[in-house]
């Protein structure tokens, strides 16, 4: 068996759509929804990766680096974020961090 | 366009009187710190009238005599859209006639109010505003453009209100003020109507340009309606005219404008303000010729008032009031006469009734003077003795208004009955059996006044009033006798007692069949042959006063003065007797046909209550209620259930951003291939 684009791509839909469902489902932890988003990424990082190679366009993985050099900054900026937060709040719990609420 | 007249001598006509009013007002009033006294004012307003009346009587001299016509715009006031807006002269001999029946008339009525209003403290302001009416009037008269006559024919209705509330201390005079504005608004909308349709379909407010375009007019149609234009303009026109000139059922306010002082009840609403709106109406003839049906609306309004206004004059005991219901009787007269095309005859009619019955106005007064201010006729009589000149004067009117033969008021009468016989509009009919019943009427009441007043018993000490009024006004020696009054108040009785006279034979001819309205006042002969008919049947003055007395009204008048003196000299007893015998005629004469019921419970009620109805349903309900407050609260509501929505919770958010791209996706995907 030969792995062809369209495994590839399913791995990406898989990974994105667990990422999704952490998103959706964790009500508890702040710190797993980042990871979730941080898990988006990649997903969609393989993506650009399995069409870069298969299309045999290298500007795909080029795109990859920046993204993961983005998504460190953000994930920092995330966490730095987070610490405040719990300093104010005491918790990271999802469910209590409805203040956005109309 | 002639060398004969300068605009500066025709401004003069009307400034004159202004400026006598202004120095009045203002300098005499406490208004501008009462500088000048009484005798200034009244020699300042007079010598301005006098001005207006010299000037006026060369220009009508020059008009008559050289031919002289002038029609020149002086100041352009505005120009809107094409419509200029400007003060002009147009003069001819219609305008010349009008001024100088004005100025006379104000003339012998500022001498009238030396002697009339001495004992009030208002004396000044009344020199003000009666000179200030002067003006208004000539301005009026003079105009050559709709907006100027407009301007007139408010500003005479403004004097007319400040003059009848001039005692604002009286709660009557109040109501009859408010009552002759009110009134008068709802003829003016209607001649503001008819005007704004001039100036939209005509394209110009000049006498001169929508006279030139008449024919035009006259073959279009009312917009949504198969009316014909003009009728509608027409039929707007005399609505204005309605109201000023006091006919049928507008003419509520002239009866209780009695409230003012004589000497304005004599001047404006008898003389002159009440005739600007017959002036107007004989001023567009080239208009109302166009419409047979308006000719028939105005022969109609003008019978009706004619003859049942002269009904309620028979049983009023107000002198004054039997006076102003004869005016709206006689007005009807000459509505009849512009009714049936014979516009020369109303403005005829119109010269005549302004001497004469200014004349019968002024003796009132003096009679009322005379008696210490009670003006009941039951508590008169008598009165011939102590005031002769008065007497002789008032005899003089009452003669002419009712048409005696060679007396100034019969040919411009029997010329209306005459000029309505040939009319043959289908209105006619009814308005000459109205004119000729009329003549009995006038002379019954006129004749009945002349006698409670001037014959039979005195009854002065019989009035159970005359004690409580006007006591302060003669605290010195108070004897009930009447005394004749100075000759500042005669004077005026005389000098318009002559014209009452003469001036109907010797302007007869001229006025009606020569030359003097030709090319002024335009009658299509063909259709409305009343003043050619009328033409063949009067040969002059002279034959027609001879004629005069084998014809019917001369019977009718005759009759009525026979009534008159049966009932109130021979037999005083008959009236009473006949009062309880037709209680119900009576009772409605007495509440003058319940208009002024009508007036107040219907009227006035039904537009309080359709003003409280829009207040609170259309304003509070509808306004503030559904669309201010209704607007904020839906956007409450909506929000409201909006807000639901924001659950603060990011997983909330971020699961609708994905289900939205679904949603788009599917869309662009698959529905939108």
């Amino acid at each position: 068996m030969t792995l062809t684009l369209a495994h590839y791509l399913t791995l990406g839909a898989i990974l994105f759509a667990l990422s999704m469902v952490g998103i959706f489902l964790n009500r508890k932890n702040i710190i797993v929804l980042l990871m979730a988003v941080e898990l988006m990424l990649l997903a969609i990082n393989m993506n650009f990766v399995a069409f870069s190679h298969y299309l045999g366009d290298m500007h795909g993985q080029v795109f990859v680096f920046f993204i993961l050099t983005v998504a460190a900054a953000e994930s920092a900026i995330g966490l730095a974020i987070l610490m405040l937060l719990f300093r104010n709040k005491s918790s990271i719990n999802v469910d209590e961090l409805n203040t956005l609420k109309g | 366009m002639s060398q004969t007249l300068s605009a500066a001598t025709l401004l003069a006509v009307p400034l004159a009187p202004l400026a006598g009013s202004l120095i009045a007002g203002i300098l005499g009033t406490a208004f501008g710190g009462n500088r000048i006294g009484r005798t200034a004012s009244h020699t300042a307003t007079i010598l301005g009238v006098f001005i207006a009346f010299v000037l006026s009587a060369l220009t009508l001299k020059s008009v008559l005599v050289d031919g002289a016509r002038f029609n020149q715009t002086l100041y352009e006031w505005m120009v809107v859209g094409g419509l200029k807006m400007e003060v002009g002269f147009l003069i001819d001999s219609l305008t010349a006639v009008m001024m100088c029946v004005v100025t006379f008339v104000s003339l012998m009525v500022h001498l009238y109010t030396i002697g009339y209003m001495h004992d009030d403290d208002g004396y000044n302001r009344f020199f003000s505003y009666i000179s200030l009416f002067t003006f208004s009037m000539l301005m009026l008269v003079m105009s050559n453009n709709f907006l100027q006559l407009f301007f007139g024919w408010e500003a005479v209705g403004l004097v007319s209100y400040l003059l009848i509330g001039f005692w604002f201390n009286r709660p009557t005079a109040i109501f009859a003020n408010m009552k002759a504005f009110l009134v008068n608004r709802v003829g003016d909308f209607g001649f503001i109507l008819g005007i704004g349709l001039i100036a939209a379909y005509a394209g110009s407010l000049n006498y001169g340009e929508v006279f030139a375009k008449s024919g035009e007019l006259a073959k279009l149609g009312f917009p949504g309606t198969d009316w014909m234009l003009i009728t509608v303009i027409c039929i707007g026109l005399f609505i204005g005219a309605m109201g000023k000139s006091a006919q049928f059922p507008l003419h509520v306010w002239l009866p209780d404008s009695m409230e003012g002082p004589t000497p304005i009840s004599a001047l404006i609403h008898a003389a002159t303000m009440v005739t600007a709106g017959i002036f107007m109406v004989a001023r567009m003839s080239p208009l109302f010729e166009l419409s047979d049906t308006a000719l028939n609306f105005i022969l109609m309004i003008g019978a009706i008032t004619a003859l049942f206004m002269g009904f309620l004059g028979i049983i009023q005991n107000d002198i004054k009031r039997v006076v102003a219901y004869s005016t709206l009787s006689q007005l009807g007269y000459m509505t009849v006469a512009l009714g049936a095309s014979a516009y020369s005859v109303a403005v005829f009619h119109l010269m005549t009734h302004a001497f004469f019955k200014a004349l019968l106005f002024l003796a009132a007064g003096s009679v009322i003077m005379g008696l210490h201010h009670n003006q009941d006729i039951r508590w008169m009589g008598g009165v011939r003795k102590y005031m002769p000149i008065t007497w002789i004067t008032f005899l003089i009117g009452s003669l002419a208004l009712i048409g005696t033969p060679f007396f100034s008021g019969f040919y411009s009468k029997d010329a209306i009955i005459e000029a309505v016989h040939a009319s043959h509009l289908p209105a006619a009919g009814f308005a000459h059996f109205a004119v000729l019943a009329g003549v009995f009427v006038t002379a019954f009441y006129s004749f009945r006044l002349y006698f409670l007043v001037f014959h039979g018993k005195e009854r002065y000490d019989q009035n159970p009033d005359a004690h409580h009024d006007h006591d302060h006004h003669h605290g010195d020696g108070h004897d009930d006798k009447p005394h004749e009054s100075p000759w500042v108040v005669w004077l005026p009785l005389v000098l318009l007692a002559i014209p009452s006279v003469v001036i109907g034979a010797m302007t007869l001819m001229p006025m009606l069949f020569g030359d003097v309205f030709k090319g002024v006042i335009h009658v299509d002969a063909a259709r409305h042959p009343a003043m050619a008919e009328l033409a063949e049947e009067i040969h002059g003055w002279l034959p027609m006063g001879l004629h005069g007395f084998v014809t019917a009204p001369f019977w009718l008048a005759l009759a009525g003065v026979a009534a008159a003196y049966y009932m109130y000299m021979v037999n005083p007893a008959l009236p009473a007797a006949i009062k309880r015998m037709f209680q119900p005629v009576y009772t409605v004469l007495d509440n003058k046909y319940y208009l002024d019921w009508f007036n107040e419970n219907v009227i006035a009620r039904g537009v309080r209550m359709l003003g409280t109805g829009l207040w609170k349903g259309g304003d509070r309900a509808v306004i503030d209620g559904l669309v201010v407050n209704g607007s904020w609260k839906v956007v409450g509501w909506v929000a409201g259930a909006v807000r639901r929505l924001q659950s603060g919770y990011l997983y909330h958010y971020a699961l609708v951003m994905i289900l939205g791209i679904f949603v788009l996706m599917t869309y662009f995907v698959w529905l939108n291939k």
